[in-house]
């Protein structure tokens, strides 16, 4: 091997070293983030504690009439977990919130077939499910209902897009294929990410999303702090 | 970008310096994505909600837009050293003539940049942008519609009123709708950051959003620096493949 040859055998050496060097920096500092997280987590849980046997005295009382519509999403694979979830609604009807929409991508049901619940049985309680379906398929469905209406009504005289293709149309579209829910006011995600999920678009204009962590890892202060920060945000709306 | 008006309050600024020092935060902001290689930046400069604001805050922020258009065109903007395409987002029926008609110069001025895209939405919410998808879509199928049906002498039009069969037998389709949104010159976003502690969407990129990930520092926008940048890409990185996985499931 000539000098030239051994010249650029040590520069592509050097190199994959030097690839492998950022390489492992990279995940070091990846271990770091996550290190952090978990000393949150653990700073999270000893709070939910003192929040839960009442020690923190800014979370034992709550307005909870600010609070008119809370949705929680959860992953489809944790809609298994009917125990889970009832306990979660039970917390939930506990605090004093009366309607609540479940919502996990794939619209597994889990509780339309859950009979004689105490918990749905509860006058004050409404209970709504949503999956995916009930975002972006159901704004299509909509869509075609005002194509109709404007198909009709294009026959007799045209230039009537401005009364047709209106938001509060599309609502009263929306309603008129079924898809009738409210804007929640509060969007708690139970998942590893902060990310709706699909939650459906038209109804998440000014709603707060927080992020609770994992279903498994539930716990009723975390619940309790979430609403109570959710009742002392002041929206301006664009104002 | 929220939190120029507090940020000016906090400093003691005269009106509107808040939302000066937020343009500084956004070119330096802009400066990191496009060195990192972040193909895509959108922007939500203007609500069609903050018209609600008083005719003078709206006014003096019309007048910083389009000073700031104006600026992006110029030989030594940011835009430029970047190859940075600019689109604006957004009913923009709705802004003055010179904040319009700036725009639409800014947009023809960059159009043959490549390297990455800019999109500013202004006169912006998404459930306007909803709507006016579906509006473009009904209009251009009922364009598809007659046409098609006029040469059968009106046979098809009687049946078109009747086609209410299956469930998935619809004229406009998602994709449709899909390809008409303001926002359908970019992919869907991977990340949306909120400054000030804001965990609300307030009608920003709804449909877009799905497999997002929501990262709300509590840093008010004119304050934000690097190292807010780099924790929201080091976030990001921590949940990308879970993020990844959900959208490849649907």
């Amino acid at each position: 091997m000539n000098f030239k040859e051994e010249v650029q055998l040590l520069h592509g050496c050097i190199g994959q070293v030097g690839n492998l060097v950022v390489k492992l920096l990279w995940h070091l500092q990846h271990v770091m983030v996550s290190l952090w997280y978990f000393g949150i987590g653990m700073a999270d849980s000893l709070e939910s504690y003192c929040i839960s046997k009442g020690l923190l005295r800014r979370y034992k009382s709550l307005h909870i009439g600010r609070l008119r519509y809370l949705a929680i999403v959860v992953e489809s694979e944790d809609a298994h977990q009917t125990a889970k979830i009832i306990e979660l609604l039970e917390w939930l009807a506990a605090v004093g919130v009366k309607q609540v929409c479940l919502y996990d991508t794939e619209g597994k049901n889990f509780l339309e077939s859950h009979e004689n619940d105490i918990l749905l049985d509860q006058k004050n309680f409404t209970l709504e499910f949503a999956s995916f379906s009930d975002g972006k398929e159901a704004v299509v469905k909509a869509a075609n209902v005002l194509f109709m209406k404007y198909f009709k009504l294009s026959a007799s005289c045209r230039n009537q897009e401005d009364q047709i293709f209106t938001e509060a149309q599309m609502t009263e579209a929306l309603k008129a294929v079924g898809c009738i829910g409210l804007e929640p006011d509060l969007l708690l995600v139970y998942g590893p990410v902060r990310c709706h999920l699909g939650f459906p678009p038209w109804r998440l204009r000014y709603t707060e999303i927080i992020h609770m962590g994992p279903l498994k890892f539930m716990r009723y202060g975390s619940l309790r702090k979430a609403i109570y920060k959710f009742t002392m945000v002041r929206q301006n709306y664009g104002k | 970008m929220d939190g120029n008006r507090r940020y000016g309050k906090k400093q003691n600024l005269k009106e509107g310096a808040g939302h000066s020092a937020g343009y500084s935060a956004l070119m330096s902001m802009l400066r990191y994505c496009y060195e990192l290689g972040v193909r895509y930046v959108t922007i939500y400069a203007f609500s069609i909600d903050n018209f609600k604001r008083s005719s003078e805050e709206v006014q003096s922020l019309m007048d910083l837009l389009q000073e700031k258009i104006e600026g992006l065109i110029k030989e030594e903007s940011i835009v430029n050293s970047y190859g940075v395409r600019v689109y604006f987002i957004g009913n923009l029926q709705l802004l003055s003539e010179p904040v319009r008609l700036a725009a639409d110069r800014a947009m023809l001025a960059t159009a043959k940049n490549s390297k990455a895209v800019l999109l500013v939405c202004i006169a912006y919410t998404s459930k306007n942008e909803i709507v006016h998808a579906v509006q473009e879509a009904c209009e251009e199928k009922l364009d598809e519609v007659t046409e098609m049906y006029s040469s059968k002498d009106g046979y098809g039009l009687i049946r078109l009123g009747e086609n209410e069969e299956g469930e998935r037998d619809y004229l406009v389709k998602l994709v449709d709708i899909e390809k008409h949104m303001y926002m359908a010159v970019a992919p869907d976003p991977d990340i949306i950051i909120r400054t000030s502690g804001e965990t609300r969407l307030s009608n920003f990129l709804l449909w877009q959003s799905a497999y997002c990930y929501l990262y709300s520092p509590s840093v008010l926008w004119p304050e934000i620096g690097f190292r807010h940048f780099l924790w929201a890409i080091l976030n990001f990185q921590q949940n990308h493949f879970y993020l990844d996985k959900k959208r490849k499931q649907l």
